[in-house]
């Protein structure tokens, strides 16, 4: 025969200082084991959310990154006849875009950052229709005016729409603010490419990579054999959204690996708290189990009885656990992306399959730590526990 | 210390509560060596950099580059004791992901600059000798299994297709804790000799100082001399730029704290109500202690000591498996800088780990020095 729920309820009433003690403990590795993992999330969602399904970016062989690439106007105007590139108007769909990196002082620590300067032509709103102007207007062709993602003003100071900025030799007019939708652009200033190798002493009509809006995401293959089998270029093609993800990858498994690590090393630190609860629960209430054991309950149901209380416990730590983690979501932080030297802003990402997975994680360390004291409920002698007070 | 049997007995009769409670400050501490081993391999740098060392690059950003010429215009400003060059090389080693920071310098000039990297003489003249020669620190080489004499191919994307090949001429260390020996230096005569774009230009100077108290002159100096050419300068110390990196990648430092902050509350719960149990469970026992003329404080010595042993011997179990940890190696395979636990955590460790065994037993051992005999024995 099952013991009633309310027996556990009433019992943690009892000694609710254990109990909140071992609820804490729960509570805060939840806590960071999810704190982590949404921090890796966020950096990921950023990246990966920069690139389109029907964008390819085109950049010199061999380059790992834009910074690396190199090409020549004489080979965009080979790709831009290519099969499977998107026109309007009879214009292809392309952007020729240049990648530097200019100083400015973080307004959060007051220490230089590397901002991301990317010149770009002005077809890149109609091969990225998802970014869109919110203030101001975009920049004119040929004068030093910049354009800044909507995390630009926050993050640096210096940058502030209608005002001019100083970096790259040049003064600059901060004349447009643009919403990427929570994308790595968002930390970026845009300018004429153009203008951007003038003032940064480049040679001209060089850029570094090129981004086309592909007709259809399947039209992918036909570029790709397209350009690779054209003797006059040795460029390397890689879908938008893959090149973005691959440019996570590092961070991403270094915060994961950290993050995983560190909430094993708490979860074990918190699992022993919990046996060591329920241990001196079962100790406590020694009496009463074998007063149980003796009105007729078998062994087996005050076991269950047991690991139902931990089980309990670890739930409701899971919950508050998670409960600290949700106010993190949608905070904007900031970190280096090694791969292009500057700073990227991007958001904690708090989603329901991550708050389900620390819920998770919060019952599996409630049944390791209910499951041994429990056992040992179950086996004690009934005559022995009885005449020992 | 005649009553450390007592507190051993004491400890020894719920063994197994005695183990979980060291068990969990063992976690605790084991985790806070773990934090300070990341907080070291990301900061290690800023400590290391020194003071009387600057590093000038162009105003624009560290990619923008300065011109050859500027080494000279600097070495004549009173104060500069010497001048290095570095350019970056951005050299890859099979697969991008194998990342290390590869660098073209001036034989001459480095080691003026940087003594501190140690090189056997022999190798330095071999390096010296040979324009295709590299010097690579002690981690990268054991990463990739590189000794003295091997023939290395890198793929350097910034400056082409093709392929640089290196023959290890010399393998630098440094016997300081924490310091950087992943670097892979090439020799600059050669990068600019075999490159197309860039021919004569300079990444960053490095700047050795007679005297770090004149940092800030010789700072202003240099970039108001350079200041409204077509190449302005930023300078900084070593200590100053490698610290703002640090504060690039983002607040390290908070999570640190937060995630050890949050450790340590718990684990001060958990023991505190231990030793509450404790308490209370020998709530006569005590009593006779004071009944036969033991004083209250040293009831509140025996309850407080018992804590204290827990969380010391906990902490010692803890810090001393993140020290083995370490020895066993980087679970990164070499992309952090640096791997080791310093020895000022430890104290730090074991200081708070003493402190957390004070604060939870203090509770609990007052309530037994304030403890009434007749209340404690009546209850009986």
């Amino acid at each position: 025969m099952a013991i009633p729920i309310v027996y556990n309820l009433r019992s943690m009433r009892a000694r609710w200082v254990s109990a909140i003690v071992a609820v804490l403990g729960i509570a805060g590795t939840v806590g960071v084991f999810l704190a982590m993992l949404s921090l890796a999330r966020g950096f990921r969602a950023t990246l990966v959310n920069s690139g389109s399904p029907e964008n390819a970016l085109i950049r010199r062989a061999g380059a790992s990154s834009e910074l690396d690439g190199s090409i020549g106007l004489d080979q965009v105007k080979v790709i831009q006849d290519a099969p499977g590139i998107a026109r309007e108007d009879g214009r292809p769909l392309i952007s020729p875009e240049v990648v530097v990196i200019a100083a400015f002082p973080l307004i959060a620590t007051g220490t230089d950052a590397n901002v991301q300067v990317r010149g770009v032509s002005l077809e890149t709103l109609k091969v990225r229709p998802n970014i869109r102007i919110i203030q101001g207007r975009f920049f004119q062709p040929g004068l030093t005016e910049l354009i800044i993602g909507k995390n630009v003003a926050s993050t640096y100071s210096g940058l502030e729409m209608g005002k001019p900025a100083k970096f790259g030799g040049g003064t600059w007019n901060v004349v447009g603010v643009f919403d990427a939708g929570g994308s790595a652009f968002d930390s970026e200033i845009w300018a004429d490419s153009r203008v951007v190798n003038q003032v940064y002493k480049r040679p001209d009509e060089l850029f570094q990579s090129a981004t086309v809006r592909l007709t259809s995401p399947a039209a992918y293959n036909q570029l790709k054999d397209s350009l690779s089998t054209d003797p006059r270029l040795t460029v390397e093609m890689d879908r938008e959204v893959e090149y973005y993800a691959r440019q996570s990858q590092v961070l991403t498994t270094l915060i994961t690996v950290l993050g995983t690590l560190v909430a094993v090393i708490m979860g074990i630190g918190a699992v022993i708290g919990a046996l060591n609860t329920m241990y001196s629960a079962v100790a406590e209430r020694s009496r009463e189990i074998a007063t149980m054991r003796a009105i007729g309950f078998a062994g087996s149901s005050i076991a269950i009885s047991f690991v139902f209380e931990a089980v309990l416990i670890a739930l409701i730590g899971g919950i508050v656990g998670c409960i600290f983690v949700l106010p993190l979501n949608g905070i904007t932080t900031g970190t280096m992306n090694m791969q292009t030297f500057s700073h990227l802003a991007f958001a904690f990402k708090v989603t329901p399959p991550l708050l389900a997975i620390g819920i998770v994680f919060a019952l599996l360390m409630g049944i390791v730590g209910g499951v041994p004291p429990a056992v040992r409920a179950a086996r004690r002698p009934i005559a022995v526990a009885l005449r020992e007070l | 210390m005649k009553f450390l049997p007592l507190i051993l007995a004491n400890l020894s009769r719920k063994k197994l509560r005695t183990t979980l409670t060291i068990g969990s400050f063992a976690v605790a501490l084991f985790l806070f060596g773990f934090l300070a081993v990341i907080h070291g391999a990301f900061n290690g740098g800023v400590d290391l950099a020194g003071i009387d060392r600057l590093m000038v690059i162009n105003k624009v950003s560290i990619i923008q580059t300065l011109p050859r010429s500027y080494g000279d215009q600097i070495l004549r400003i009173p104060g500069v004791k010497y001048v290095a060059i570095q350019n970056w090389f951005g050299g890859i080693y099979q697969d991008p992901k194998n990342f290390f920071p590869s660098f073209a310098i001036d034989p001459v000039t480095q080691h003026e600059v940087f003594p501190e990297f140690a090189v056997p003489d022999e190798q330095w003249n071999a390096f010296l000798a040979d324009r295709e020669g590299a010097i690579v620190g002690a981690r990268t080489a054991k990463r990739f299994g590189w000794k003295v004499g091997d023939r290395v191919p890198l793929k350097a994307p910034i400056y082409g297709t093709g392929t640089w090949e290196f023959n290890i001429r010399g393998i630098y260390n440094d016997p300081r804790e924490g310091a950087d020996l992943t670097q892979f230096w090439l020799r600059y005569d050669y990068l600019d000799e075999r490159r197309t774009v860039g021919k004569g230009d300079v990444g960053w100077y490095a700047v050795k100082l007679d005297s770090p108290d004149d940092a800030v002159r010789v700072v202003r100096t240099i970039d108001e001399g350079f200041a409204n050419s077509p190449y302005e300068t930023k300078t900084e110390t070593m200590q100053a730029m490698a610290a703002s990196w640090v504060k690039q990648a983002g607040n390290i430092e908070f999570l640190i704290l937060a995630i050890g902050g949050v450790v340590f509350f718990t684990l001060l719960l958990v023991t505190g109500n231990t030793m509450a149990l404790a308490v209370r469970e020998r709530m006569g026992e005590l009593a006779v202690m004071k009944a036969v003329g033991f004083s209250d404080r040293f009831v509140l010595f025996i309850v407080l000591a018992e804590s204290v042993l827990i969380a010391v011997v906990g902490g010692a179990i803890g810090l001393g498996f993140s020290k083995l940890f370490t020895l066993s190696g980087d679970p990164t395979g070499g992309v952090l800088q640096s791997f080791f636990l310093p020895g000022s955590a430890i104290l730090l460790g074991m200081f708070a780990a003493f402190a957390v065994g004070i604060l939870a037993g203090i509770l609990p051992a007052s309530s037994a020095m304030r403890l009434r005999v007749v209340d404690a024995l009546r209850r009986i």
